[in-house]
């Protein structure tokens, strides 16, 4: 079993299929990303840079955008990625 | 391919042969389960709402109700009201006997009291179920099983495998003739742009699209982040961090091959002459979602799981599947099948997928599932608004 599946190439987001550890060297499809946090079982890494404001991606799809700038081998969930959708809290 | 059921009076076919006791408002619902108590076998339902409710609210309750009555699973109703509840128990026994099914009503006003009431309505269910132990299973074909599809407590692996897995169940159902339906109107937030290409109706396609557009206004008028309460805690604890996350693992229940034949309104039935995947306007929340299916016409209820969730349906058999090896383990008496030998073995959507439609078979020919060999009968109806 691997230690991450990439959903879609466009995808900018791995999940993660067993606990990581943080500095733990994960590889696939030729990358070697280093976790720097860790990372529960089925939550995601990002292996890719994105921008605070940037689109994270999953399934191919837009899942929520970063609420800091994030590099390969984050930890992205809910403290750094918002939804986009249903946001009522937002409106002024 | 064929399956073993009960053929009702107006045609439908269903998978169980309830005897149901069914309340018009929350102050009936005691004496009703007092009622079931007497009768061995008899199921009634919690009803909570059903007085001082308005409008397009009240008509939601009774549709439901209606819809309960009617479903093909169940073979006889007693309907128990107070007698001044805003449903009137005559008027909805009415609505349901055009199915010709034994239909009952009696009220706890009319009979002169609790005890009185238990009597009456005990002598009318003990008289039914004696009717209905005598019916046996007949030849039905699977085209006729309206299958509910739900996910609950969701985390990751429900997208990756266990709703897929759905999927291929749908898909297959579909195309042997039979119907699905797909639910959960906010956990299409995100991905309603891909689901409203399989419409090929563009009214029915618009009409998905409002749907979801009023539930996402729903939070926004409310002055909040949907995130409070969708996803939940236990999505979240489980690696689910958005709505949008959720809604793309939650689409692929709907699988890929089928279109979209309509949406319908929470506990609409679904169309008898037009057959295939259909969309229900319910909400995240299973057990108001499944309960809006059923009274649609849904006669079995496949229900994919990440975290684990014992729910159940007082009158559809509902079975469950997780994509998570973890749960599955954890919860052995309440989970059917484990999809998640596709992320821990290697399994495909289509092995798990075959199992999940055998098992769907064995079920409908009366095996029960374990929410059923458990008692589960979870029921909830969904609010339009507020009561008066």
């Amino acid at each position: 079993m691997n230690a991450v599946i990439h959903v879609n190439s466009k995808d900018n987001l791995v999940t993660c299929l067993r606990p990581i550890k943080k500095g733990e060297k994960i590889e696939f499809e030729g990358k070697t990303y280093i976790a720097s946090s860790d990372i529960p079982k089925f939550h995601k890494m990002a292996v890719e840079d994105i921008p605070k404001g940037g689109y994270c991606y999953k399934y191919g799809q837009i899942i929520g955008e970063a609420l800091e700038d994030l590099h390969p081998g984050d930890y992205v969930h809910v403290h750094n990625l918002a939804s986009t959708r249903g946001r009522g809290d937002l409106k002024a | 391919m064929k399956i073993l059921g009960y053929r009702r009076e107006n045609g439908t076919f269903g998978v169980r042969n309830h005897l149901l006791i069914l309340p018009t408002s929350v102050c009936a619902t005691d004496t009703a389960e007092k009622i079931a108590a007497q009768v061995p076998g008899a199921i009634a339902v919690p009803n909570q709402h059903g007085c001082c409710q308005i409008g397009s609210d009240q008509e939601q309750t009774e549709r439901t109700l209606e819809g309960f009555g009617k479903n093909a699973n169940v073979g006889a109703v007693l309907v128990v009201g107070l007698g001044c509840d805003g449903i009137q128990a005559n008027e909805l026994a009415k609505r349901i006997a055009v199915t010709g099914k034994p239909v009952e009503a009696i009220t706890i006003q009319g009979c002169g009291g609790t005890l009185k009431a238990i009597a009456r309505g005990g002598e009318i269910a003990c008289a039914m179920a004696a009717k209905l132990s005598t019916e046996v299973r007949t030849e039905g074909d699977i085209s006729e099983i309206v299958l509910g599809m739900e996910c609950g407590g969701s985390d990751p692996t429900s997208g990756l495998a266990s709703n897929p897995t759905i999927g291929y169940v749908s898909d297959k159902l579909v195309s042997l003739g039979g119907s699905s339906i797909l639910s959960e109107t906010t956990e299409v937030i995100g991905a309603e742009h891909i689901l409203a290409e399989r419409f090929g109706d563009p009214a029915q396609r618009e009409k998905f699209l409002t749907m979801v557009h009023n539930v996402e206004e729903r939070a926004l008028k409310l002055g909040e982040d949907l995130r409070t309460g969708q996803p939940t805690p236990g999505n979240k604890a489980g690696g689910l961090s958005t709505i949008e996350e959720k809604s793309l693992g939650c689409m692929y229940k709907a699988g890929n091959t089928a279109p979209f034949q309509g949406a319908l309104e929470y506990s609409e039935l679904l169309p008898l002459d037009k057959k295939g995947l259909y969309f229900m306007d319910t909400p995240g929340q299973d057990i108001d979602s499944i309960t809006g299916m059923v009274a649609g016409g849904a006669t079995a209820i496949v229900f994919s799981t990440g975290r684990g969730t014992p729910t159940g349906s007082p009158i559809a058999p509902v079975i469950k599947i997780t994509g998570n090896t973890d749960t599955f383990n954890n919860m052995p008496d309440n989970i059917d099948v484990n999809a998640g030998k596709i992320i821990t073995e290697g399994a495909t959507i289509k092995d798990l997928g075959e199992e999940t439609f055998q098992l769907l078979v064995e079920v409908c020919n009366g095996k029960l599932t374990k929410a059923e060999a458990l008692g589960h009968r979870e029921f909830g109806i969904y609010k339009v608004s507020g009561t008066f």
